[in-house]
Formats: C-alpha cells, sequence, structure tokens
C-alpha cells in the first residue's frame, strides 16, 4: 500500500477529521434527527411540536407513537410500499435485460472500440435527469407522432385510442430509461473480466452457444448482476420525480407520499416514519446485495 | 456460428443505443423547431434561444446554479480529497460508511433530513442551504475518484523520495500531490455536473426565493411542455458534454464503473 503520508501519528486525524466532522454534522446527524422526529407530534403550522413541555414547573417529554401506529393502522401504507417495489423490480428485471446483450457486446469488442461505446453508455447518463424524463414526455404527449400512430394502428382493428403520458408503462419505460447505465456499467466491469479461454475450453468439449452462456458466463456475471441491481432497484424504490411528472393518479410511489408530508401537509412526522422505512428498506437491500455477493466468493469463484 | 450470436448481440445492443438517444436527440431537434407543440417538424428557427436571453427568472437560476456548484465542487474536492486519502491509508470504518452511505441511500431521504436539520437550527433556504447539502453528496464521489487514482500510483516512488530525503510534507506536495491531480480534478469535475444537475435534494433545501436551473426546468414543465425547455435542456447537455469529456480525459478508470 502507498503510504501518502508518512510516520506522524496526527496526520491521520488532519486527514480523516475534516470530512467525518462534516458528513457527521450534514448525513449521520440528520438521520438521526428524523428518527426522533418520528416520535413527536406535528407542529400547529406544520414542521415539529417542541418535545419537552413545561407541565406545573415539571418538564416532561412529550413524544407518541401514534406515527407509527398510523403507519401500521391501515394497509393503505403497505400497498403504497408493496406498489413502489413492484415499480423497483420490474424496473430493475427489464434494466437486467437490456444492459445485458450490450454490456455483453462492449465487453466482447475489441480494446480500442471499447471505451468509445463505454462513453456512448455514459454520455446520456450525465444529461440532466429532469431533461431525460422531459423527453419521454414529450415522446407521450397525446400530440406527439408515437401515440397518434399507435392509436391510428388501433383504429385499424376497431380498438379504441390510448393514451400513453400519465400510463404505467410512461413511468415504467421512463426508469428504465433513467437508471439503465447504473445495470451496464458494473455489468461490463464483471463480463470484462471473464477469461475467454473458459468458452473455448467448453467449445472444444462440444458445448453449444447456449450452454456455453447458461453454464459459464450467466454464473460467473452473478456478482455484476447483484451489484447493479442494487444501483437500480434503490434509486427507483425512492424516486419521486418520474411518478410526478409521468405517473398520473395511479403512479404514485413512497417517495411522493414522503414528498407531500413534508412539503404540502406538512406533517413531518409522518413524513419521517416513511422516511425511516424507506432507509430500512434501502439498508435491508444493501446488506441483502452484499451477503449474496460475499457468499458467491466464498463458493470458490463461481 | 460465432458469427451469428454475434450478429444477434450487435443487433440487440444497437436497439438499446438508439434507446439511449434517441429521446436526447428528439429534444434537441424540437429545440429548432418554429412550433410551439413539440410534435412536428415546422421549420428552423433559434427563437427559442433567443428567448431564453430575455427569461430574466431562467437566467437568475442558471447564475444561482453555477454559484452553487462552483462553490459545492471546490469545498467538497477538499473535503473528498482529505477522505480519498485517509480511506486508503488508515483503516477507518466509520469515514468508510460516512462517506459511501450518502451514494447509496435513495436521494429524497438525504433531502427530507437535511430539510428538517436546516429548519430545526432556524436556516433560511437559500444558497447556503443549497451548497451545504450538495458538498454532502458531492465528497463521496470525489473520495472514490481519488481513492481509485492513489491504488494505481506505484509505492517505490514515496519510498525513493523518503530515501533521497524528503521529509514527509516535501514529499506529499512534490510527490503525492501531483500525482493524485488527475485524480482530484476529475473528482472536481465530477461533484461540479452533480451539483449543476441535482434535483431532488435542491427540491427540498431550496426554499422559496432561490431557484435553480433544474427546479426552473421542473416548474415549466409541470405547466406545460414548452420549445423553450428543450432550448435550455440542449444548452446544458452541451456544458455537461465539455466537462465530462475534459474529466474522462483526465481520469479516464473512474468512468468505467470501477
Amino acid at each position: 500500500m502507498l503510504k501518502t503520508v508518512q510516520g506522524k501519528v496526527w496526520s491521520k486525524y488532519l486527514l480523516s477529521l475534516p470530512p467525518m466532522a462534516y458528513l457527521l454534522i450534514f448525513f449521520a446527524a440528520p438521520t438521526m434527527i428524523m428518527l426522533f422526529a418520528s416520535f413527536r407530534y406535528p407542529g400547529e403550522y406544520g414542521g415539529l411540536a417542541p418535545w419537552l413541555v413545561q407541565d406545573g414547573g415539571q418538564w416532561t417529554l412529550d413524544l407518541t407513537l401514534e406515527n407509527w401506529q398510523r403507519l401500521f393502522g391501515t394497509d393503505i401504507y403497505l400497498r403504497l410500499f408493496v406498489k413502489s417495489i413492484g415499480y423497483a423490480v420490474s424496473t430493475t428485471l427489464i434494466c437486467m435485460f437490456m444492459a445485458y446483450p450490450l454490456a455483453l457486446m462492449i465487453a466482447r469488442s475489441g480494446r480500442k472500440s471499447r471505451d468509445l461505446l463505454l462513453l456512448l453508455v455514459i454520455l446520456p447518463f450525465w444529461s440532466n435527469f429532469l431533461v431525460r424524463i422531459y423527453a419521454w414526455m414529450i415522446i407521450f404527449s397525446p400530440v406527439g407522432a408515437l401515440t397518434r400512430i399507435l392509436n391510428g394502428v388501433l383504429d385499424l382493428f376497431g380498438a379504441g385510442p390510448v393514451t400513453l403520458m400519465y400510463s404505467p408503462t410512461a413511468m415504467i419505460v421512463c426508469l428504465v430509461y433513467v437508471h439503465l447505465p447504473f445495470m451496464v456499467l458494473p455489468l461490463y466491469a464483471n463480463l470484462e473480466k471473464h477469461d475467454p479461454y473458459l468458452l473455448d475450453a467448453a467449445q472444444d468439449l462440444g458445448a453449444g452457444k447456449w450452454r456455453r452462456f447458461w453454464l459459464i458466463t450467466w454464473p460467473l456475471s452473478l456478482p455484476g448482476i447483484t451489484a447493479g441491481s442494487i444501483l437500480v432497484f434503490i434509486p427507483v424504490l425512492g424516486m419521486f420525480a418520474i411518478p410526478d411528472l409521468l405517473g398520473g393518479t395511479d403512479g404514485i410511489m413512497i417517495g411522493n407520499v414522503i414528498k407531500q408530508q413534508f412539503m404540502e401537509s406538512r406533517d413531518w412526522p409522518f413524513g419521517s416514519v416513511l422516511s425511516m422505512v424507506l432507509t430500512v428498506a434501502a439498508v435491508v437491500v444493501v446488506l441483502l446485495g452484499s451477503r449474496l455477493s460475499r457468499q458467491r466468493a466464498g463458493m470458490g469463484g463461481s | 456460428m460465432m458469427a451469428r450470436k454475434n450478429l444477434l448481440l450487435a443487433v440487440s445492443a444497437a436497439l438499446v443505443y438508439l434507446f439511449l438517444y434517441l429521446p436526447l436527440v428528439i429534444v434537441v431537434v424540437f429545440s429548432f423547431n418554429d412550433s410551439k407543440l413539440n410534435a412536428e417538424w415546422v421549420g428552423f428557427t433559434w427563437k427559442w434561444y433567443g428567448k431564453l436571453l430575455y427569461n430574466q427568472e431562467m437566467l437568475t437560476a442558471a447564475m444561482n446554479s453555477l454559484i452553487i456548484a462552483s462553490v459545492s465542487a471546490g469545498i467538497a474536492t477538499i473535503l473528498g480529497t482529505l477522505a480519498g486519502i485517509a480511506m486508503h491509508q488508515y483503516r477507518l470504518r466509520l469515514l468508510q460508511m460516512l462517506v459511501l452511505a450518502p451514494i447509496a441511500m435513495p436521494e429524497i431521504l438525504m433531502g427530507v433530513s437535511l430539510l428538517v436539520l436546516f429548519i430545526m437550527v432556524n436556516m433560511t433556504l437559500g444558497l447556503i442551504s443549497i451548497m451545504l447539502a450538495h458538498i454532502t453528496f458531492c465528497i463521496g464521489f470525489v473520495a472514490l475518484a481519488v481513492q481509485a487514482r492513489i491504488s494505481s500510483l506505484d509505492p517505490a516512488l514515496i519510498e525513493a523520495a523518503r530515501d533521497l530525503g524528503a521529509t514527509p510534507w516535501q514529499c506529499f506536495r512534490e510527490i503525492t500531490l501531483p500525482l493524485l491531480m488527475p485524480g482530484i480534478l476529475a473528482g472536481a469535475l465530477m461533484a461540479f455536473t452533480l451539483s449543476i444537475d441535482d434535483f431532488v435534494i435542491t427540491f427540498f433545501t431550496a426554499g422559496v426565493g432561490s431557484s435553480t436551473l433544474p427546479l426552473q426546468i421542473y416548474s415549466m414543465v409541470k405547466i406545460a411542455v414548452t420549445p423553450e425547455v428543450n432550448a435550455v435542456s440542449t444548452l446544458l447537455m452541451l456544458v455537461t458534454l465539455v466537462v465530462i469529456t475534459v474529466a474522462s480525459r483526465l481520469s479516464p478508470a473512474i468512468f468505467r464503473g470501477e
């Protein structure tokens, strides 16, 4: 390992304290404050009510479990979470199907063209997030060519006109579009490391191309798939902008309800409850993913 | 047989590329279209770009975005570089977790939790609160870029300098820092684009008076789809394209998903 600053105990603190302090104040503390807020009462005009109240000279804690009871009291929020997970799972699966041929093609092309092909995947990903959503708003717009052609074709078969905008289909297409590179990059990083001689050996032993794929390439690529799935699943689970702009009334996800609690209803404690649930969900997914890849590594590199 | 498989692969990959680029091409093409509807090609015009020059709100938002991105990227680069070096050199599990967790969490969580923090300490939401938030999510990306660069360096360089009698500080300033520069610059440019592009976290930490370009685009798109949005989107794409090209020249490794 390269020692960049040699010796001196203080250099360790000089290096690590400033970023650590910043992230403790602006990342760790706010998360803790949210956890605490989920047990407080909402303030009269939004925000939070005081958690310490003076009651006849006596200071008492004014905390409650009501916000959490509200979460478990009905099945509205459970259904909302299930629906959001449904969107996240479908997006992840579609991304996997679309990313695989692309990543495989890039990994198998010549050294020189690889960098260019990869850059072409990354470029759209660096254009603004809202611009990418906006592009699909144009495509799905009721006056747009796609909707008109589709309805023209449907009309020939006597089927009624459809609207693409504000539908779950529009939402999923856009979710896939925005998150696809997150799947392509780790998958490519994995596929690129495969030893081509494994495939040659299998071919010499008489395995057909699909058999070679299923028995060699696919199992070896599972760590890449796992990493990509985490990178797609988590941001989709917490998404609010895409359902907000493209989803219509049916497309509400957990992120929209969190946004609503903080910006519109101004019920911060309940918003904090929902945020904590989302945090736990994200942590569980990350832990599950890293456990999966460690298990596979333990099984001898398969 | 091998050739057929490659053909299948090439065709499906080409379709995915088409899926990635067609929407953006449509945005750019319609930004030059002489029609209020983004539906049919009518004729070429620059007027939507001209209109932007007189859109005071848009110009203010663009200025805000530039200020926020420059300051946030600057501070995040210093903190992220320190974190990257520290993470490489010492086993610091807490630092590692603090640096990586913000990248792994859904953005909305950082947005709302920072909103609660800022309101709790009675801070007025505005440019400063947006910068504090942007620095938080940029540190990790800079740290990873710097860490990637350190791992690719040859330890013998430092040892040689030490053997030749350089003090630790000389060593750091004259050997390590120049060697790390491409990683640091790439991290800084990445932080700049992440900040200028951010919508979700800015949405929660902006307050009323201070809009940024993405917030401006959001409020325009919410109301109606107009070619003016196409024009500003095209310009924004151009800026990002330039910054990213420079960054990828400086440090190709961090753009390969490593």
